[in-house]
């Protein structure tokens, strides 16, 4: 059979991406690849003060100026990334994983569990979100893992909510209650019978917590509080480089740029994700 | 008859799917309808009744396009006319009457706002004035305190009551043409008689032309002065309905024809007394919070019969009658507070949890609805795979060589296995759904509803299916259904239920000379028949339909 000659493509498969799906993913790629080699192709170590200039302009040596005491902005961007989608990316899929499985199993086991749990959660995020930050930022000191919780434990209720929302419809539906019928355990009908029907909304809601918490994280890092210097997360570099836009430097545009291309590109590849993940119903 | 009321020549409508192919969904469709003529638009799903019907208001539904002919309604052209000039025109020259009534009406209007919304949107007559008239409609359509009712929301009336409503607010213009789409569809036996009665005198009272749609012949026949069959967008046969009924000439009518009369189920010789596969002792089941040992809602009370090996058991009655509930409880879904359940000989656990994974296997349920009761998610072969590694464990290329058979025994090619259930057709999603309760080598196939959401013809051979594979799997089934001729083709036996309780149990063969309880008569009496004087020489006790309606 010629069939199994082919070699199994996404497209074949039936999970192709349309143009601007894929300009999302290879943007979003690239800035990963930053991430991950960074420390190479930084032109300058980000934390020496390399020009003797402030705010200085974009030049042969500065590709995207220099920053408030004359650092290179290109490097610290470079490894602003780093941060920025590293810590972002951790806490959003924790967040979202945690609520998702949560909700799902609330939405299954229902009745006092349901009930509880929800509660809970809801009552936890009736507490406000840098509060809760600078609390816990307060109590434990900042280091990256206890900001990848702390953004995580943020937002989960939220993903939790929604995804709970959606369980619940889908496990009223008969596949369910046949799966149920059947005998089957309570991993089969979370993992198999209800995920993957509410995947494609988890997907677009992970896409907008994400970047909540890429804003998040600059807030926390203007109060001292996120990436500690002379590392700098992209909404760290904004707020220090802020006097800057007076002088029209560069040094406030490009961090900027960055975060609406990371942000944006997120939101363009959740919105055109294929077909068969995005919407079953059709 | 010197002019005919509406003539449509030569329509063509088509749409543009999602992957930006067009589709003729129409393909040239002529006729002409007479003043005060009623015309039946006959055909199953997809065949392009109702878009035929909504392209005489001028409309078409979202994506859909009116390519080319002509429509003519009265003295107007209604393809040439600008949306607004269409707007004018409905509710006053041609109006419209859903299949949901409940979908239809406001729920946070009151029924009589709603029902005289036409007359204050073309300025026909003062509120005073329209609420009179719509009273007067509310009599001549036999609605119970016509004079009250218009005050009361649309949940506080029967289906019924709201259908007729729904006819009312329809009427309301005084249009020339009235388009019924499947308006008795959704209802039960009972109640469509007395909806079909309504329609039927109104119409004959007012002298208006109508368009009926449905799928069902029976229904039609009482109604209709002609009939178009079509299919796929083409009209198959067009003639007066007593031609089409007693005189088909197109083989596609004989073929609808034959699929409305099931060949009844010959019972197998019975060859001394046989085990019962499933009996079922005294069972009560309920919803709601369990108070004492009693749930809140008691639904199912003192359900006994028992059902032999090889054998089928009916389960007839309306909607709210339990009849899917008595399913849910023998399966284990909602577990019964009281009663036994024997399944071949021994005793069952009420919850699902405490049954045995053999026992489960042994007996299967099977949805009404193949939309919802797969996964969508998941292909075919993931589908049907699933209870053969549960049950049996099998895996690998056993596995995919036992989906392939398992898709043979349902008549559907292996090839399909790759695909997702939205990939498929109502009746292919109905066999997909059978196999998977084969898969699991079942002795017992709880069947509820499972042909009433598909066409007469598909529905038809899924009958023949399921008697095929009884006679070479040795199954058993309880078949539940509302429509007492699929229960004659293939039960022995049947259970007439009514509120919860079994009010008696006849032999399938017989049920209509044998039934002695008055609420069986008056459901197999309420059955339409093909015959266009059915409805006149139906008689019925008012009394006897108002007891067992519970109004």
């Amino acid at each position: 059979m010629s069939l199994a000659l082919r070699l199994p493509t996404p497209a074949r498969l039936g999970y192709s991406f349309n143009r601007v799906g894929r300009l999302g993913l290879a943007v979003i790629l690239f800035w990963a690849v930053i991430a991950v080699i960074g420390p190479w192709i930084a032109p300058y170590p980000p934390g020496d003060m390399v020009d003797y200039d402030y705010f200085g302009p974009m030049s042969q040596q500065f590709w995207l100026g220099s920053d408030y005491l004359g650092r290179d902005i290109l490097s610290r961007i470079i490894m602003g990334t780093r941060y920025t989608v590293g810590i972002a990316l951790a806490a959003v899929i924790l967040a979202c994983a945690g609520g998702v499985i949560l909700g799902m199993i609330a939405a299954v086991v229902g009745g006092w569990f349901d009930t509880l749990l929800s509660r809970f959660l809801d009552a936890f995020n009736g507490i406000p979100h840098l509060l809760f930050g600078l609390v816990v930022v307060a109590a434990v000191g900042s280091s990256i893992p206890v900001l990848i919780l702390t953004l995580a434990a943020m937002y989960l209720p939220g993903s939790y909510r929604f995804a709970r929302a959606l369980a619940v419809n889908v496990n009223t539906m008969d596949f369910v209650t046949v799966a149920r019928a059947r005998g089957e355990g309570f991993g089969h009908i979370i993992g198999r019978e209800i995920l993957p029907n509410i995947l494609g909304p988890v997907l677009a809601d992970l896409g907008l917590r994400f970047v909540f918490i890429v804003l998040v994280l600059s807030g926390l890092s203007f109060l001292g509080l996120g990436v500690q210097p002379p590392n700098a997360d992209w909404g760290a570099l904004v707020r220090e480089n802020i006097e800057g836009l007076s002088l029209g430097a560069p040094a406030v545009i490009f961090p900027s740029i960055a975060i609406a291309s990371l942000t944006i590109s997120v939101n363009l590849f959740i919105d055109n994700l294929p077909t068969r993940i995005r919407d079953r119903s059709e | 008859m010197d002019q005919p009321l509406v003539s449509v020549r030569d329509l063509k409508i088509g749409a543009k799917t999602d992957s930006g192919r067009d589709v003729e969904i129409i393909k040239g469709v002529s006729f002409d309808i007479a003043p005060g003529e009623i015309l039946a638009l006959i055909g199953e799903s997809g065949s392009g009744k109702t878009t035929i019907a909504l392209s005489l208001m001028g409309h078409t539904r979202p994506g859909c396009k009116i390519h080319a002919g002509h429509i003519r309604v009265g003295r107007r052209d209604v393809t040439a006319m600008s949306e607004r000039q269409r707007a004018a025109m409905r509710g006053t020259e041609v109006s419209y009457v859903p299949q949901s009534a409940a979908a239809a009406f406001n729920p946070a209007k009151r029924i009589m706002d709603q029902v005289v919304e036409i007359t204050a949107i073309h300025k026909l007559m003062p509120r005073p004035q329209a609420e009179a008239k719509a009273r007067q409609l509310f009599r001549a359509l036999a609605l119970p305190d016509p004079d009250h009712i218009g005050s009361r929301y649309p949940h506080q009336v029967s289906g019924g009551q709201l259908q007729r409503l729904s006819a009312a607010m329809a009427l309301i213009g005084d249009p020339a043409l009235v388009i019924f789409d499947e308006p008795t569809t959704a209802l039960d036996v009972t109640t469509q008689i007395e909806v079909l009665r309504a329609f039927k005198s109104v119409m004959d009272k007012g002298a208006m032309a109508g368009v009926y749609v449905s799928h069902d012949l029976a229904v039609v026949a009482q109604i209709a002065d002609r009939i178009i069959v079509l299919k796929n967008g083409v009209v198959q046969e067009e003639g007066p309905t007593e031609q089409i009924l007693h005189a088909p000439a197109h083989p596609y009518t004989r073929q609808l024809l034959d699929a409305f009369e099931p060949v009844p189920h010959v019972p197998e010789a019975q060859a001394g007394t046989r085990e019962p596969i499933l009996q079922v002792q005294n069972l009560c089941a309920g919803y709601g919070a369990i108070r004492d040992g009693v749930p809140a809602a008691r639904i199912l009370e003192d359900v006994s019969f028992r059902l032999e090996r090889g054998r089928n058991l009916g389960v007839i009655g309306e909607s709210g009658s339990g009849k899917s509930t008595l399913a849910r409880a023998i399966a284990g879904i909602l577990p019964a507070y009281r009663g036994n359940l024997l399944l071949d000989g021994k005793e069952l656990a009420p919850s699902l949890s405490d049954r045995s994974k053999d026992e489960l296997r042994r007996a299967q349920i099977v949805f009404q609805l193949a939309d919802t009761a797969l996964n969508p998610a998941q292909s075919i072969e993931a589908i049907l795979a699933r209870p053969l590694t549960f049950y049996h464990g099998m895996s690998g290329a056993a596995r995919s060589k036992r989906v392939i058979e398992l898709l043979d025994m349902v008549r559907l090619p292996g090839q399909l296995r790759h695909r997702l259930p939205s990939e498929l057709s109502g009746g292919q999603k109905q066999r997909v759904n059978l196999a998977r309760a084969l898969a699991a080598e079942p002795d017992l196939i709880l069947c509820d509803e499972i042909t009433s959401a598909l066409d007469t013809v598909v529905a038809a051979a899924i009958l023949d299916l399921l008697k095929e594979l009884q006679r070479e799997l040795n199954l058993s089934y309880m078949f539940i259904s509302h429509d007492l001729s699929t229960v004659e083709a293939i039960c022995d036996e049947v259970l007439v239920m009514l509120k919860g309780r079994v009010v008696e149990a006849l032999p399938a063969a017989r049920m209509s000379t044998d039934a002695t309880h008055p609420y069986s008569r008056l459901l197999i009496g309420s059955i339409p028949k093909l015959d266009t004087g059915w409805l006149k020489g139906l008689e019925q006790d008012p009394a006897l339909l108002a007891q067992f309606a519970g109004r």
